[in-house]
């Protein structure tokens, strides 16, 4: 199937497999690697990308299932050199440890700040839910995003 | 504290992580590269009566299939640790195939490999290769597997013990002493079976290059010399210098990277086969049934007490399963890694324990983040917190009065335990102190009494935990049945211009030594830590190093690495002596520069590294460069401790366990990085909170998993967990250059018990007196309605 995805400001055309998973056209198709598979059945929040401003686990969304949509990776987050302030904050408050969660942390963290510029410590809690790290314990990707709310407000 | 050490110096790996740049195994591309995919066993013990691969062969894309038949690899994947039956038997040693031959041992257990142009071919190949299997009785359970009758994992044995083993004091004198002791408190549990996780899922590429005769292999591994070593001289009988292995960056291991598994090994072999690369990434489904496991003993034990409290002596046995083939260094887990844990932080005088380590119908059970000495504390702290509930006094009461007394390595010496290790320096009291300071304790028992007034649950839990790391020297662990050595190799390459290239043979995924360790190596030349780069994880650049396990990294690759200073800075004295003319005793390093003592008179680091390569006017005799490899084999563990206290809020309706609040106060010696430090804690903490109250791999009788996904398997989230309150004491290591002890593993050890005992306290007014981990609702309710 033909389809035509807007990802990180451009437009991608690919004719792919129906039942290609999001995830999986990003990595394999496009070379986007930044977004990572931990467990391919929406449990671990890995994959974790932006579809037309929202979050989703990207491997339980078929690729052609965004077809026409505007899609953000976290290699769209940067400009350039300079970094987004929700990677500014993980930097700032080793928000990340072996990294493989981060990308998915990342863009969870703009959906919730999105949604909710001032959350609560537990309103952050409850919006990490849907993704695992098992290196930090969460709390410094909590402060992560507590400072990166304040610093977009600034 | 330097310039850098010690200071919460940010990461400089983070910015590749953080922009989605990592470089992780499966996000690897080679030209020509091929797919692969595993037929796996949905029985956990069987025979292979038939395997068909013509309708498989035929499907769209398919490189290759290879079976048993095809004669790879037929020594198997060997262990790495050694431990004799308690009458000298030797271990019991299965072979270990890359492909099951004739009979399937584990659930999940791979019988063929299916290679093709793309994954979905290959997985729909897979899906079409045919196996007849004649489903036979399986043993989960470790205590089980040694019932007479039991269903044998391999029939070459009567029955399924791999060893037994014991430690401590005679059993008869330990015996007596409980008989005759004021107090006896008992315990019989599980410590439960565990699935390391780590969220990045292992994967492997296997490169032959055909004209060089080279192999590259890709691999997400905690140890990427060891593996070489294994794959090359004992599964492949390959050349290991025609072998390079790389592991770039890796999403954390926890214990379960450390191990040569079978599909890195039956990848190698492939990629030869067919003359191109082959990729494999296991799937989380595969992961929970191939990764190796963690924890699984069934435990009884028994802890004496005289009538002030304090422990006369103590008495268990395990049981502890090791699966159906012994992982690399599976046999020193239940072992000399948790048996020499016995004496806790503790003046216990009699001690013996008894493990016996049966074969069972699972995947093998090794290291997982803490590696027996969670196993060890978990006893230790939950009996000794139950003790004081039977006997009327305070938790914390009770380990003062046990606890062994303040001593420094240095001006007394180390404390000789009952179970063979002699602990390096501790102060026990203080971290308990710090910790009870930092919850406000005797206001939180009056918040407590108060809670139950109204009806709340509230309780208080407290472990104080010891723990080895950077197990070592080699020959003492030698003469415990390793395999290997575990020293550990640091090179520093100064370059001409004074930049400074720094090799290990540790592995960092997750843990920061690209930052830590430029951290101290800056600090020791004097130079700016933009000069200083750290290279791992590529077995070509650097020398047989043992990889990152153990929280060895800073205590023994770093030592190797100050050595390796060392080195350049003496050598670079002759060079700074002779270029100022002056004696080298009268010379004075500092801020990056030799300079003579009471003079203006002075040499830049980079003008002597320039000097070294570029040797025209030279000291007579002295070889140029400056480039030294050194390594570091220590003469004792590293013993960090700390004082862990959950406070927890049980809700009465339903019984889920609420973690209100978490302080750690741990003791890791000197710190070169607090902010990373710390991090590591927390991340420990909150795994140690894991197996409390939310994890565990079920088995079920005929070896079927329950729990092999994330919708059974339960982690913990975000918003299962509050902040974790960090202090550290700094009782620095008597006997490494940095003073340094290791803090990967503690959060891990420590928290679990703290988390049970704080349960136990909230409910003790209701008779509950024990609880089985993982202490989910439906346990919590039925214990506070038994
Ligand atoms: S990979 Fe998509 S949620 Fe885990
Ligand atoms: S940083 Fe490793 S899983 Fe989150």
């Amino acid at each position: 199937m033909n389809i035509s995805i807007t990802i990180n400001g451009k437009l991608v055309t690919h004719d792919i497999e129906p039942r290609i998973s999001l995830s999986h056209f990003l990595r394999e198709h496009l070379d986007l690697t930044g977004t990572h598979i931990g467990c391919d059945t929406s449990g671990c929040g890995a994959c974790t990308v932006t579809l037309d401003g929202q979050a989703v686990k990207s491997c339980t969304v078929l690729a052609v299932q965004a077809d026409g949509s505007e899609v953000t990776t976290i290699e769209g987050m940067a400009q350039g050199d300079q970094m987004h302030p929700i990677q500014e904050a993980f930097r700032e408050h080793h928000g990340l440890q072996c990294g493989f969660c981060t990308p998915g942390m990342v863009m969870t963290a703009a959906d919730i700040l999105k949604n909710n510029p001032n959350p609560t410590e537990e309103e952050i809690r409850h919006g990490l839910e849907g993704n695992f790290c098992r290196c930090t314990g969460y709390h410094n990707i909590v402060k992560s995003i507590q400072h990166a709310a304040e610093q977009m407000k600034a | 504290m330097g310039t850098f050490i010690g200071k919460p110096i940010k990461r400089r790996e983070d910015a590749r992580f953080l922009k989605g740049a990592g470089r992780y195994t499966d996000d690897i591309k080679l030209p020509k590269m091929t797919q692969s995919a595993f037929v796996r066993s949905p029985y956990a013990h069987a025979k292979i009566v038939r395997i068909d691969t013509t309708n498989a062969r035929n499907m769209a894309g398919v490189v290759a299939i290879y079976t048993a038949e095809d004669g790879c690899g037929e020594y198997g994947v060997p262990c790495g640790w050694q431990v004799n039956f308690k009458n000298g038997e030797t271990m019991r040693e299965p072979k270990h195939p890359l492909l099951a031959k004739d009979k399937i041992r584990h659930l999940g257990e791979a019988v063929a490999i299916v290679i093709a142009e793309t994954l979905e071919q290959a997985r729909d190949a897979a899906e079409m290769v045919e196996v007849d299997y004649e489903p036979l009785p399986a043993v989960t359970d470790p205590q089980k597997a040694m019932d007479s009758g039991a269903p044998l994992v391999h029939d070459e044995w009567p029955d399924n013990a791999a060893f037994d083993w014991c430690i401590g004091n005679d059993r008869a004198e330990v015996e007596a002493a409980l008989a005759s002791a004021h107090h006896v408190t008992e315990m019989e549990y599980r410590n439960q079976r565990l699935a390391p996780n780590a969220i990045e899922p292992r994967s492997y590429i296997a490169d032959y290059d055909v004209n060089a005769g080279k192999w590259t292999l890709y691999t997400s591994t905690q140890n990427p010399h060891l593996i070489r070593l294994l794959l090359c001289a004992f599964v492949l009988g390959i050349p290991e210098h025609k072998v390079r292995v790389l592991s770039y960056d890796v999403g954390g291991g926890f214990g379960s990277k450390i191990y040569h598994y079978t599909e890195e090994a039956l990848l190698t072999w492939v990629s030869k086969e067919i003359g191109r690369p082959v990729k494999w990434t296991s799937d989380r489904s595969e992961a929970f049934l191939t990764d190796a496991h963690g924890r699984d003993h069934v435990v009884k034990s028994k802890m004496g007490f005289d009538k002030d409290g304090k422990i006369v002596a103590h008495l268990t046995d395990e049981y502890c399963a090791l699966g159906a083939y012994l992982s690399t260094f599976a046999p020193a887990v239940p072992t000399y890694l948790h048996g020499t844990l016995f004496q806790g932080v503790y003046t216990t005088p009699l001690i013996h324990l008894n493990v016996t380590a049966p074969f069972t119908h699972t995947v093998a059970v090794d290291a997982y983040r803490g590696a027996g000495r969670p196993e060890a504390t978990y006893l230790l702290e939950r009996i000794i917190s139950k003790a004081a509930k039977e006997m009327n006094m305070d938790p914390a009461e009770i380990r003062f009065k046990n606890f062994i007394p303040p001593f420094d390595g240095v001006n007394e010496p180390g404390y000789q335990t009952q179970v063979a290790l002699q602990y390096d320096s501790g102060n026990y009291e203080a971290v308990l102190k710090r910790g009870l300071e930092m919850l406000g304790y005797e206001e939180f028992r009056k918040e407590q009494e108060e809670a139950r007034r109204n009806g709340k649950l509230l309780g208080v839990g407290i472990s104080t935990y010891i723990e080895g790391c950077g197990i070592a020297p080699s020959a003492v662990v030698g003469s415990l049945g390793a395999r290997a050595g575990l020293y550990e190799v640091g090179a520093v390459r100064v370059q001409p211009t004074g930049k400074v290239s720094v090799f290990t043979g540790t592995h960092s995924h997750g843990q920061g030594h690209e930052t830590v360790f430029a951290q101290f190596v800056a600090d020791k030349l004097g130079i700016d830590m933009a000069d200083v780069e750290i290279e791992h994880g590529d077995t070509d650049q650097v020398a047989f190093g043992m990889g990152t396990y153990g929280s060895r990294s800073l205590a023994v690759g770093g030592s190797a690495i100050i050595k390796s200073v060392e080195k350049v800075l003496e050598k670079g004295a002759k060079i700074a002596a002779h270029k100022l003319e002056a004696a080298e005793e009268d010379l004075e390093y500092a801020e990056g520069k030799w300079t003579v003592k009471g003079t203006d008179k002075s040499v830049s680091f980079g003008d002597v590294s320039l000097t070294a390569y570029v040797p025209h006017d030279y000291p007579e005799g002295l070889e140029p460069g400056l480039d030294f490899s050194s390594f570091y084999d220590p003469t004792n563990f590293t013993y960090p401790f700390g004082t862990h206290i959950a406070v927890v809020e049980v809700d009465s309706d339903t019984g889920k366990v609420h973690l209100k609040r978490f302080l750690a106060c741990d003791d890791v010696g000197n710190v070169m990085n607090p902010m990373i430090v710390d991090g590591q804690i927390q991340g420990g903490v909150v795994q140690g909170v894991g197996q409390a109250l939310l994890e565990e791999v079920v088995y079920d009788e005929v070896g079927q998993m329950l729990s092999g996904s994330y919708m059974e398997y339960a982690m913990p989230r975000a918003d299962d967990v509050p902040m974790i309150e960090t202090d550290r004491t700094v009782t620095p290591c008597p006997h490494n250059p940095l003073g340094v002890k290791g803090a990967g593993e503690a959060g891990a050890i420590g928290s679990t018990p703290a988390v049970v005992n704080a349960v136990v306290d909230a409910l003790s007014h209701l008779g509950v007196t024990d609880i089985q981990m993982p202490l989910t609702p439906q346990r919590v309710w039925k214990a506070m309605h038994a």
